[in-house]
């Protein structure tokens, strides 16, 4: 029992997660086209709704190049640690308080880890591993290049990202999650207390997850496809995974951490069934993640991408700044209240 | 105090504009506006473009309603005048006022460029762009379009001999 509801929990949560994914490549397909007045996918299925099996199938049947002189077991094994890192992250999230089956309490997160944020922070900091050594053992300049800059922009960036998250951190007194989301449930959102930090926070978060205005270790036209520039097939399909997975999982810790996980102003879930409650956490949380994704996808249909050394500049010199900023005048606020 | 890159000095900023926020999300609205935009997008093989008379597709030859006869009286113009050399007509006697007709008309959908050149300088109004831009063939032979996919009755061609009347 002890080992089989966490299997569970995990089986349940990566399954829903990749299909939510299969289904956010269709989503930013269907939103990048109507920004850009076409229609998007609309053959497979009603309305194209079964492109993402039509994707999928594709990507599984396609022939899996390794190239000449490349590292062919790194080169097999750097789309495995990107998507390990990116769904091991989802197992300190809240999805909701607590089920009740068979008089027995099951909370609604895989793992309740007492340092979930710091866990958080280290799988997204493992991330780098995936892109860098793709690119380092593709045996391509495009790829290294695409490396080279995955790494530096997100060393560079993890530091706005953790120091941005301290101050909220420093409000709650905790670094799990789920207490996290209580302490705001009881009180107000994070967002209303850390504008700063949020801020900051989601243009780490751009940046961590390489997606547009800092999708430079990718970079189409500079690059051709940057470290995943010799991958094909399902590896390639990976690396595609793990990006959305990385966008659900950023998406999902700022909602934990600003806005009120799965609680909702004005709704008192203790007089609800237990159940019902649940259920209704749930979708709230993952509403709240969808309206977050979608940003994701209206930036980057929107922003041109950033210069390299734009990016260094911004990071270093403003982010940086700003970070440690809003951590002092937090400590300072905190100090004057307590 | 802007480097873009070349050495050069890039536009000055102003404050609002160097805060980055405002500008993303002035930008951001506008690509929200355009969700809602009406879109461009023709669903192809349903539903198919009606092209204006203007539009120089495919050179057909002009078949006289009343009479069911070609006008082509295979003086040979267009096949001097195409600058691919795609069309091949070899004349024939007949009976008909018109004494000659084309025996074999033959153009290579292959070298044809739709420049309408043949059209042009066709004495009879013989042979004129249709409207037909959908061509497709699987090997070069059958690219060669014989008198039997070229014969057009003039009822068909309306719009494009009342272009014809009217612009040249």
């Amino acid at each position: 029992m002890i080992v089989l509801v966490p299997l569970i929990k995990v089986i349940v949560v990566v399954l829903i997660v990749l299909g939510i994914v299969s289904y956010l490549v269709l989503a930013e397909r269907k939103i990048s086209a109507y920004m850009q007045d076409r229609i998007g996918p609309n053959r497979v299925g009603p309305k194209g709704l079964f492109q993402p099996f039509a994707d999928i199938i594709k990507l599984v049947l396609k022939e899996m190049i390794v190239p000449e002189n490349a590292n062919g077991f790194i080169h097999a094994l750097a789309p495995i640690i990107s998507i390990t890192v990116a769904v091991g992250a989802l197992a300190v999230i809240p999805f909701g308080n607590y089920i009740v089956i068979g008089g027995q309490r099951i909370s609604l997160m895989v793992a309740n880890v007492n340092i979930g944020v710091l866990y958080i922070l280290a799988m997204s900091s493992l991330g780098v591993y995936g892109i860098t050594l793709s690119g380092w053992s593709s045996n391509s300049k495009y790829s290294l290049l695409g490396g080279l800059r995955s790494s530096a922009q997100m060393i560079s960036y993890e530091l706005s990202l953790g120091l941005s998250l301290v101050g909220v951190l420093m409000i709650d007194g905790t670094l799990q999650l789920d207490k996290i989301t209580m302490a705001q449930s009881a009180g107000l959102w994070n967002i209303v207390y850390q504008p700063l930090g949020f801020l900051i926070f989601v243009t780490a978060a751009f940046a961590e997850t390489n997606r547009l205005p800092f999708d430079l270790p990718e970079a189409e036209p500079e690059l051709v496809g940057g470290y995943h520039t010799e991958y094909s097939g399902m590896r390639w399909g990976l690396f595609f995974l793990s990006e959305y997975t990385n966008m659900i999982v950023s998406s999902a810790l700022m909602v934990a951490l600003y806005f009120g996980g799965w609680s909702l102003p004005f709704i008192n879930y203790a007089a609800m069934a237990p159940n019902l409650a649940a259920l209704v956490q749930v979708v709230t949380f993952f509403a709240k993640v969808g309206v977050l994704i979608f940003i994701f996808m209206w930036v980057r249909w929107t922003l041109p991408r950033f210069r390299y050394d734009q990016l260094m500049n911004v990071g270093w010199k403003i982010m940086l700044p700003l970070a440690i900023l809003n951590l002092l005048g937090t400590g300072a606020v905190l100090l004057a209240v307590k | 105090m802007t480097n873009n890159g070349n050495g050069r000095k890039g536009p000055q900023l102003t404050l609002w504009e160097k805060l980055y926020f405002p500008e993303i999300i002035h930008g951001m609205s506008i690509t929200f506006k355009a969700l809602f935009r009406p879109k461009f997008t023709r669903q192809y093989p349903e539903e198919r473009w009606v092209p204006p008379p203007v539009f120089r597709g495919r050179p057909v030859l002009v078949v006289e309603d009343e009479t069911n006869v070609e006008r082509c009286v295979a003086c040979g113009l267009c096949a001097r005048v195409c600058p691919s050399l795609a069309i091949q007509v070899q004349a024939a006697e007949t009976e008909l006022d018109k004494e000659r007709y084309p025996e074999l008309f033959e153009i290579n959908m292959l070298r044809c460029i739709f420049c309408g050149f043949c059209e042009e300088v066709c004495p009879e109004e013989a042979i004129i762009m249709s409207k037909d831009y959908e061509m497709t063939f699987s090997n070069s032979k059958d690219a060669v379009f014989g008198k039997d996919k070229l014969l057009t009755p003039a009822s068909q061609l309306k719009d494009r001999l009342e272009f014809l009347k009217q612009y040249r």
